[in-house]
C-alpha cells in the first residue's frame, strides 16, 4: 500500500502508468457520452410540463456534479501537497482548477439556457445558482493566486492554502445562501418539483454522469502529463524521451 | 533545605527569561500595533471616510427618497463596511512585511499564529470598532428607523471580526506579491458573504420587527468557526508569503 504512495509520488512513475491508463478513459468517456446522449436526447421521452426542453439535464447536472466534486478533488490534493510535499498533488491540482471552473460555468450556462423555457427569465436569484456563481469565483480566485506569484512553489502552496480554506467555506456559503433565499422571498418556483422521473429519463442521465467523470479523469490526466513535462524538463528521464520521440 | 528551595527558582528564572510567556508576548504585540497605528492615523482614518463618502454617494445615484433609502439601507450599510474592511486590509501585514518584522514573529518562540491574530484583533479594534460606531450617524442619512441602531452596532462589530479574521488570510496569501490589492478582494469577497447575509439580515429583521437574535447568533457562530480556523491558515500564508 505505501509502495504504491510512493510510487505515484515520483512523476516518472506517474507519466508511465497514465500512459497506459489513458487511452480506457477516453475510450470508456466516449463510450458513455455517446450512449448517454443519444438515449438522452432522441430515445428518451419528453417531459409532459416541459416538453423537449427538460433534455438541458442531460448536460446541466453532470457539469454541476463534477465541479463541486472537483473543488473537493482539488483541495484534497492540497492537502496532501502542504503535508506530505508530494508534488505530484500539486500537479494533479493545477491541471483541475481550470476544468472545474470551466464545469462551473457550463452549469451556470446550461442552467440559464433552460431557465428561458420554464422560467422565463436567464436568471434569477435563487439559492442554487447563487451558490453556484459564487463557486465560479472561488475557482477563479485559486486559479489567480497561482499566477500570481513568480515562484511556482510558493504559488502552489498557496493554492493549496486557499483550495482547503474554499472547501470549508462551500457549505458554509451553501447554507446561508439557502437561508438567505428563504428568507427573502417565497419559494417561487424550485428546481427539484420535477415529477419523480421515469427510468427512461434517469438512466440516460446516470450514463451522462459517469461520462463525464470519466472525461474528467482523461482530460485531467492529460493535462498533468504535460505538466509534469513542463516541470521535468530538466531531468534526464523527459530528456532521453524527447530525444526518442524526434 | 534552603538550597534545595533555590535552584528550581533559579531555573524557573532562566527559563522565563529565554522564553518570555505568552501573554506577555500577546500584550506586547498589542500594544505595539495600537501604538504603530496611533503614527499613522491616515491608515486608520482612511478607511471610515471612505465608509461615509461611499454611503453618500447612493442618495445621489439612486433617489432621496426615504422610503427607498430605507428598504435599501441595512444592505448598502453592511456591503460597504465590507469594502471599506477590504480597503484597509492590504496594510494589515504590509508594513511588517517590508521592513522584516514578520520575519523576526516568524523566529520568536511564540506560535506565529497567536502573534498573527493579535495584530488581527489590533485590525478590528481600529477598523472593525470605529465602522459600527460610525453607522447610526450614515444611518440617519439613509432614514434608517431609529429603534434599529443597536442591532445596526451589534450586528457590525460582531460581523467585522469575522471579516477581520477571514480578510487577513487574504492579506497573508498577498502580502509578498507586489500588486496584491486587487487579488486581495478577489480571494477575500466571496468567503465574506455569509457575513453579509447574516449582518444585513439581523439589521433587515431588526428594521421590520422580527427576531433579531437568530441572526445574531449565526453571527457568532461564524466567529467562532473563524476563530478556530483562520489562525492556523494565516500563520500557514504568512510562511508562504516569507519564503516565496
Amino acid at each position: 500500500m505505501w509502495g504504491l504512495i510512493h510510487k505515484l509520488g515520483s512523476p516518472k512513475w506517474f507519466y508511465q502508468l497514465s500512459a497506459t491508463l489513458q487511452p480506457w478513459c477516453w475510450g470508456a468517456a466516449a463510450l458513455l457520452l455517446l450512449t448517454g446522449t443519444l438515449w438522452g436526447l432522441v430515445f428518451a421521452p419528453a417531459d409532459y410540463q416541459q416538453g423537449n426542453s427538460f433534455r438541458i439535464i442531460y448536460v446541466h447536472v453532470p457539469a454541476a456534479f463534477l465541479a463541486q466534486s472537483v473543488f473537493v478533488f482539488m483541495a484534497g490534493a492540497g492537502l496532501i501537497h502542504l503535508v506530505w510535499k508530494i508534488k505530484m498533488a500539486d500537479m494533479a491540482a493545477a491541471a483541475m482548477a481550470p476544468l472545474g471552473a470551466a464545469m462551473t460555468f457550463v452549469a451556470l450556462f446550461s442552467g440559464a439556457v433552460w431557465g428561458v423555457p420554464t422560467w422565463g427569465t436567464w436568471w434569477i436569484w435563487d439559492a442554487r445558482l447563487t451558490s453556484m456563481l459564487i463557486l465560479l469565483f472561488l475557482y477563479i480566485g485559486v486559479i489567480a493566486l497561482r499566477g500570481a506569484f513568480a515562484r511556482r512553489d510558493s504559488g502552489a502552496r498557496a493554492a493549496s492554502v486557499l483550495a482547503m480554506v474554499g472547501v470549508i467555506n462551500i457549505p458554509i456559503i451553501k447554507y446561508s445562501v439557502d437561508w438567505w433565499y428563504t428568507l427573502h422571498q417565497p419559494a417561487s418556483f424550485t428546481l427539484t418539483s420535477r415529477p419523480a422521473m421515469p427510468v427512461s429519463m434517469w438512466l440516460p442521465l446516470l450514463i451522462m454522469v459517469a461520462g463525464f467523470y470519466c472525461f474528467f479523469i482523461a482530460l485531467t490526466l492529460m493535462r498533468t502529463r504535460s505538466e509534469i513535462l513542463r516541470r521535468e524538463a530538466h531531468t534526464q528521464w523527459v530528456q532521453t524521451l524527447v530525444k526518442e520521440s524526434r | 533545605m534552603p538550597s534545595s528551595d533555590t535552584t528550581p527558582q533559579v531555573a524557573i528564572v532562566s527559563e522565563s527569561k529565554a522564553k518570555p510567556r505568552l501573554t506577555v508576548a500577546l500584550r506586547a504585540t498589542l500594544v505595539r500595533e495600537l501604538s504603530r497605528m496611533r503614527r499613522r492615523r491616515g491608515e486608520v482614518l482612511n478607511p471610515l471616510v471612505f465608509y461615509a463618502l461611499a454611503i453618500s454617494l447612493f442618495p445621489l445615484g439612486i433617489s432621496p427618497e426615504a422610503d427607498l433609502l430605507t428598504a435599501i439601507a441595512p444592505g448598502l450599510l453592511w456591503v460597504m463596511a465590507l469594502f471599506a474592511t477590504l480597503l484597509s486590509l492590504d496594510g494589515l501585514f504590509r508594513s511588517d512585511f517590508d521592513d522584516g518584522s514578520l520575519e523576526q514573529m516568524m523566529l520568536s518562540p511564540q506560535p506565529l499564529a497567536a502573534l498573527s491574530v493579535t495584530k488581527v484583533a489590533a485590525h478590528w479594534l481600529l477598523t472593525g470598532v470605529p465602522l459600527a460606531v460610525m453607522a447610526p450617524l450614515l444611518g440617519v442619512m439613509l432614514a434608517l428607523p431609529l429603534h434599529s441602531y443597536g442591532v445596526l452596532m451589534v450586528s457590525l462589530a460582531l460581523g467585522s471580526a469575522s471579516l477581520s479574521l477571514i480578510g487577513g488570510i487574504g492579506a497573508a496569501l498577498t502580502v509578498g506579491l507586489p500588486r496584491g490589492g486587487v487579488l486581495l478582494s478577489l480571494l477575500v469577497l466571496p468567503l465574506y458573504i455569509p457575513v453579509l447575509i447574516f449582518g444585513s439580515g439581523a439589521v433587515q429583521a431588526a428594521v421590520v420587527g422580527d427576531a433579531v437574535l437568530p441572526h445574531l447568533a449565526m453571527l457568532g457562530a461564524l466567529l467562532a468557526a473563524a476563530l478556530i480556523f483562520a489562525p492556523w491558515a494565516i500563520a500557514a500564508s504568512l510562511r508562504i508569503s516569507i519564503n516565496g
